[in-house]
């Protein structure tokens, strides 16, 4: 990567577009170049407040945007600026999403399932997968929590209330898809445990499966270790991780740490993070 | 450069004198031979014995560093660390500072963590197992006053730990560190004993480069019953501004230096330590590659810590270091680490 398509410290860049995608969504535009592979993620610093880490969801030749869910205190800052401000970005850091030859070339097929918030990570990837054999499914707890429903064409929409699309999971359709189908690579992000049934689903099926994994980070860059997932770290090993990985990750699923590194349940995880 | 050229070898001097002898089969040749193959049959061996705890290598993981989980200490193992610490333990947990708290920069990183941790009852129950883990594992522990010390090592009794670390030179942490005043020889002193006479484990105190006079702290370390010298700590606090923001980087401002830049002060120290003490001594400061642990080696130090250098060159940096030490051992024909230990002194 060369130095203008990375940043090792935060770089301001001016808001250049806000879009609102919901009730509590919004995206915020840079126009500025990235290096950066679907999957990965950026560090967005407001400078004296906090630092976190972001997916890219929107990305092209000169510029890239990310999706922010109104949740804390920083969240709530964000939302309140306006074009023309600045933020710091560092990144992008981590692994990303891989796309097997298969599916390049048309004769294999891959599947899309993104659940609330976690849709933001896989914006870039379905673009990329535009014209391929795909399938993309998302997922939210109403419809006022859906996103990017009209960012596409070719979607199935899943809502766990009914309010929009079909009443269920993303996950309830999975088996007629794969006998449709036949496909060779399942990609997921969003709350852990439907990316959780999506993995057993792709173990039993014998399909690849390609999850983006959350967790509370400190550095970005695999020193600090608090990030850790059964001796992977998100940030720098993930936070995408694919089938093989995932089989040694016990925590996937099931722990993870809070801030002062002391090991959680997901269900006390989520608590404290709010979701 | 021809390294072999400053420093011959016996089979490079013997190599020599055939040159000389018109490469005219001879008695040297038998010679040669015989030297060659016993030099590849002896590879360096890089074992060390540090205070009765035999590592396999000199190479340990700091504090800090990857220490939150059993899991990584698995890893770091795996990647060939001779000892690895865990991240430092207080008695209650702690949150620590705000993001950002780690920033790299061209001469190494800036971090103020803050001392995150589950505290030592949640530390105890991760580390429970600890032999899973086929290294020695160090607890580096914190506390405000000698009390505070004495109480996580008792929480942590249950816990197979090799040793016992107290860093009393942290420089971003308010009531921890140099901002407790335990960068003195007097504080030093009282913490020390009083954790002295609550285990029987090898106890490594952990000296920040600030201190003027290193060689007397670590004295008073080492009167107080000390096992070893773990030297050194980050420098500074250091700060990174951002000039577009006109903010610092990290979210506590100021952090303490750790890698390249601190590299050569962390040498000296250990020199002037090595003076000073009879006790072996960790060398920690800038290490990335096999030529800075031997340089760290010959200042004095027994063993090396390696952590900032795991940004630069990955976890596997253990192994890498081990094997650049081997080569250059073998073609210096040093066989052991104990024959290189301080011999930079006069």
């Amino acid at each position: 990567m060369t130095e203008e398509l990375y940043f090792e410290q935060p770089v301001m860049m001016k808001i250049d577009k806000i879009i609102n995608e919901s009730d509590d969504t919004k995206s915020f535009m840079f126009r500025h170049k990235l290096g950066y592979n679907p999957g990965q993620f950026i560090m967005v610093w407001l400078p004296g407040i906090d630092e976190k880490p972001f997916a890219v969801s929107c990305f092209g030749e000169d510029f890239f945007g990310i999706t922010v869910l109104e949740r804390g205190n920083f969240t709530k800052l964000m939302h309140k600026m306006k074009p023309g401000e600045q933020v710091g970005i560092r990144g992008p850091f981590g692994h990303g999403f891989s796309i097997p030859d298969n599916v390049k070339d048309g004769t294999g097929s891959a599947c899309i399932i993104g659940g609330g918030c976690g849709m933001a990570s896989l914006t870039v990837l379905i673009e990329k997968l535009q014209g391929y054999n795909t399938t993309t499914l998302i997922g939210a707890t109403t419809k006022t929590k859906l996103l990017f429903k009209n960012r596409y064409k070719d979607i199935t929409i899943f809502t766990d209330d009914g309010s929009e699309g079909r009443k269920g999971y993303p996950t309830d359709i999975l088996e007629d898809l794969h006998n449709k189908h036949n496909y060779n690579i399942l990609y997921t992000c969003g709350p852990e445990i439907m990316m959780t049934k999506v993995y057993q689903f792709c173990n039993k099926h014998d399909i690849q499966c390609e999850a983006s994994l959350e967790r509370y980070m400190k550095c970005g860059i695999g020193i600090c270790g608090q990030c850790v997932c059964d001796g992977q770290m998100v940030c720098k090993d993930g936070p995408v991780f694919n089938s093989q990985a995932l089989d040694k990750m016990n925590d996937f699923g099931s722990y993870s740490l809070l801030k002062s590194g002391q090991r959680v349940s997901l269900k006390e995880y989520g608590e404290w993070r709010g979701c | 450069m021809n390294k072999e050229t400053h420093f011959p070898s016996k089979v490079n001097v013997l190599r020599t004198i055939k040159k000389y002898t018109f490469n005219k089969p001879c008695i040297f040749d038998i010679l040669l031979h015989i030297s060659a193959s016993k030099n590849q049959m002896t590879a360096p061996n890089l074992n060390i014995n540090l205070c009765g705890i035999k590592l396999s290598n000199p190479t340990i993981l700091p504090s800090g560093f990857l220490g939150t989980s059993k899991s990584l200490l698995k890893r770091v193992a795996d990647n060939g660390a001779g000892a690895a610490t865990i991240k430092s333990v207080s008695l209650a947990p702690r949150e620590g500072h705000k993001n950002p708290t780690v920033i790299p920069f061209e001469a190494g990183m800036l971090n103020a963590v803050g001392y995150s941790n589950p505290g030592a009852e949640e530390t105890a129950r991760e580390f429970a197992n600890i032999n899973e883990i086929s290294i020695p594992v160090i607890a580096s522990i914190i506390g405000t006053e000698a009390d505070d010390f004495v109480s996580v090592v008792d929480k942590l009794s249950e816990t197979q730990f090799s040793a016992i670390e107290l860093p009393l030179s942290c420089p971003h942490t308010p009531g921890f560190g140099l901002l407790a005043g335990q960068g003195t020889p007097e504080s030093t002193r009282n913490i020390v004993s009083a954790v002295r006479k609550a285990t029987k484990l090898p106890i490594f105190v952990k000296l920040s480069p600030n201190i003027p006079e290193i060689g007397n702290l670590a004295k008073a370390a080492e009167d107080a019953g000390a096992n070893a010298i773990t030297a050194v700590n980050t420098l500074g606090p250091g700060m990174i501004i951002n000039i577009e923001a006109r903010k610092p980087v990290l979210s506590y401002k100021v952090g303490g230096v750790s890698g390249p830049a601190l590299r050569p002060i962390a040498t000296r120290c250990v020199y002037d330590i090595y003076e000073a003490v009879k006790i072996p001594i960790i060398g920690t400061g800038g290490i990335s590659t096999g030529r800075h642990a031997i340089e760290m080696i010959m200042a004095g130090a027994t063993a090396v810590g390696i952590g900032t250098g795991i940004y630069q060159r990955g976890m596997d940096i253990f192994r890498k270091i081990c094997q650049e030490m081997e080569t250059w051992m073998s073609e210096n024909n040093f066989n052991n680490i104990d024959e290189m230990i301080g011999i930079a002194h006069d």
